[in-house]
């Protein structure tokens, strides 16, 4: 598996990731050598067998829809990087 | 005192004979005078190590105390601890201040016991030899130029080097065996969903689990019944009554049938770890147990699904670090794709951005069958593979590691060669399995541990049987040179 420098820049899109272009061939080497790593998988014969999803097959458990959190606006916004009048700030979306 | 075990503690301070506030402060004392060597902390919590010591006096004077009233621990900085730097190892949370209390967090504080501090970890948990951490790295304090493993490795070491008698910890892939292991101290990763996940922090969120590292297993025992059990924070958390395992230690070993993966001694394992796990085996063999070859023939396939399911369950719980609501944020972004990449990128260092490039690509469209559903068959393989052995032996035993702790940089310069330190542990977590590392000796000074796996629940049989061998060794009390 050799992924190419697209492929790279591509992913970090997905990942809203800043990939430098110095920083490619690395990344594209590093990956390809985890992507081969992980073809390990491919020796083994898996038809007809059921994904596991979870170790132990439990299922959600479900609740009554009650209320039962509290209101922790304010410690939540204390921590956050900007804030104004209870409001995430984030630079201009729409001109 | 700070050679003395929980349980010695306990009755001292139940006793009159030391308080809560001498301890607390022998141990900051400790602490300040060597872990500037180790690197084991972020955080100590002095101030409120001492309030909460203070608290705990009283409520021993007033007869209300829990056996862990007043025995200070550290937590690995992985649980959030409300009002403290809680910051896993990243500096995309170095300025994290958690907003409330992880389940484990505030159980051990209901007990009474006192918090030191939070240990460094590899960031976000992922590595195997705490290199990766924002806070540089935690040095072995059997050697100083050799790491302590990860990603629990700040937490193997204050405890390895007595600054503190327990301490949390976590496992995903082999984050509290490895580290225990090459620190020589006891580490017990419970069943997937024993303890609440509640408050700490996801990595890989069907893998991840809290558990324990101490001296012994009679004081990881103590404290895991303490912090396990229930929780409706934690929608995997299973609703299963806790056993009281500090109370289910004594047991004998007759005809105990101890299984030996053949695929765990190969090619690969160090000749003096298998040494001293051969010795441990024959040790268990003169108590009475029986040992039983079994097989696990998947065992190679493990590390290759472990880094398709590990990678793609944390870039997506690794997706809420976006520079808006907490955390790293970059300094004056031009838009807000520019305001979400540089934050992760800068705030994130080259191993989780590693990770994350990893999972995306698994996860993305057209690659999801080929990767993340093959996986999780593999997942369904290996997890049967330890159900079949189950049917024929009570435990499963063999090396926790293939090697001793090794030095630092050695497994820098390629990822690979550092996941494939991980082969004997990353299939317990892929199904969901408990398990244990104990120190079992030395091979060329440093310390070898041995693995012990368990059936799902098993965790007071698996504590049992390491006290066992516990009663018969001296291994657990061996102090490294300069900590004793």
């Amino acid at each position: 598996m050799s992924l190419q420098p697209e492929d790279v820049l591509g992913i970090a899109e997905l990942a809203r990731l800043k990939v430098t272009a110095e920083e490619v061939p690395r990344y594209a080497r590093e990956l390809s050598a985890i992507l081969d790593l992980v073809a390990r998988m491919n020796a083994a014969d898996t038809d007809g067998v059921e994904a596991m999803a979870h170790p132990l097959d439990e299922v959600q458990r479900l609740r009554p829809d009650e209320v039962t959190e509290t209101d922790l606006r304010e410690r939540f916004q204390a921590i956050a990087p900007q804030v104004r009048d209870g409001l995430y700030l984030v630079p201009r979306v729409l001109e | 005192m700070h050679a003395r075990s929980v349980l010695e503690l306990s009755r001292a301070l139940r006793a009159r004979e030391l308080s809560s506030v001498e301890l607390t402060q022998h141990l900051l004392a400790r602490i300040e005078s060597m872990d500037g060597a180790l690197n084991a902390f972020i955080t100590v919590t002095a101030q409120q190590a001492l309030e909460q010591a203070r608290a705990a006096d009283r409520r021993i004077a007033a007869g209300t105390a829990h056996p862990l009233t007043g025995i200070p621990l550290v937590h690995k900085d992985i649980f959030c601890t409300d009002g403290v730097k809680t910051s896993c190892g990243s500096r995309m949370l170095d300025n994290f201040i958690a907003p409330y209390d992880a389940t484990v967090v505030e159980r051990l504080q209901a007990a009474g016991m006192v918090m030191l501090g939070k240990t460094n970890m590899d960031e976000f948990a992922m590595g195997s030899s705490n290199e990766t951490s924002y806070y540089g790295p935690v040095r072995n304090p059997w050697d100083h130029a050799r790491v302590p493993g990860g990603s629990s490795g700040g937490s193997a070491a204050a405890v390895a080097a007595r600054l503190s008698p327990v301490a949390t910890c976590t496992d995903t892939g082999g984050s509290i065996r490895q580290p225990a292991s090459l620190c020589g101290i006891t580490g017990i990763k419970p069943t997937y969903g024993r303890v609440s996940r509640h408050g700490m922090i996801a990595f890989a969120s069907s893998l991840d689990q809290g558990g324990v590292m101490a001296a012994s297993a009679e004081d990881a025992a103590l404290l895991l019944e303490t912090m396990a059990g229930f929780d409706a924070r934690d929608s995997t958390c299973v609703d299963r009554p806790v056993e009281r395992y500090a109370s289910v230690l004594e047991q004998d070993l007759k005809g105990l049938r101890i299984g030996v993966p053949r695929q765990h001694f190969g090619e690969g394992l160090a000749a003096g770890v298998e040494a001293r796990v051969r010795d441990a085996l024959a040790l268990y063999e003169s108590l009475g147990a029986r040992l039983v070859e079994v097989q696990l023939p998947n065992t190679d396939l493990s590390i290759p699904a472990y880094y398709v399911v590990a990678p793609a369950e944390c870039s997506s719980n690794l997706s809420r670090f976006d520079g808006v609501r907490f955390g790293y944020r970059a300094d004056q972004p031009v838009d807000l794709d520019d305001l979400y990449r540089r934050s992760r990128s800068e705030g994130f260092g080259a191993e989780v951005r590693r990770r994350i490039m990893i999972g995306t690509y698994v996860l993305s469209a057209g690659y999801y069958d080929a990767y993340y559903l093959k996986a999780q068959k593999l997942r369904r393989l290996i997890s049967a593979d330890y159900s079949r052995a189950f049917a024929d032996v009570d435990v499963i035993m063999g090396p926790t590691t293939p090697d001793v702790a090794f030095r630092f940089g050695e497994k820098g310069a390629d990822p690979v060669t550092m996941y494939l330190c991980d082969i004997y542990t990353n299939g317990v977590n892929l199904a969901g399995l408990p398990a244990m590392s104990i120190p079992v000796g030395f091979s060329d000074a440093l310390p070898v541990g041995l693995h012990i796996v368990g059936n799902y629940f098993e965790e007071g049989r698996l504590l049992s049987i390491a006290h066992a061998y516990q009663r018969e060794t001296h291994w657990h009390r061996q102090v490294p040179e300069g900590y004793a």
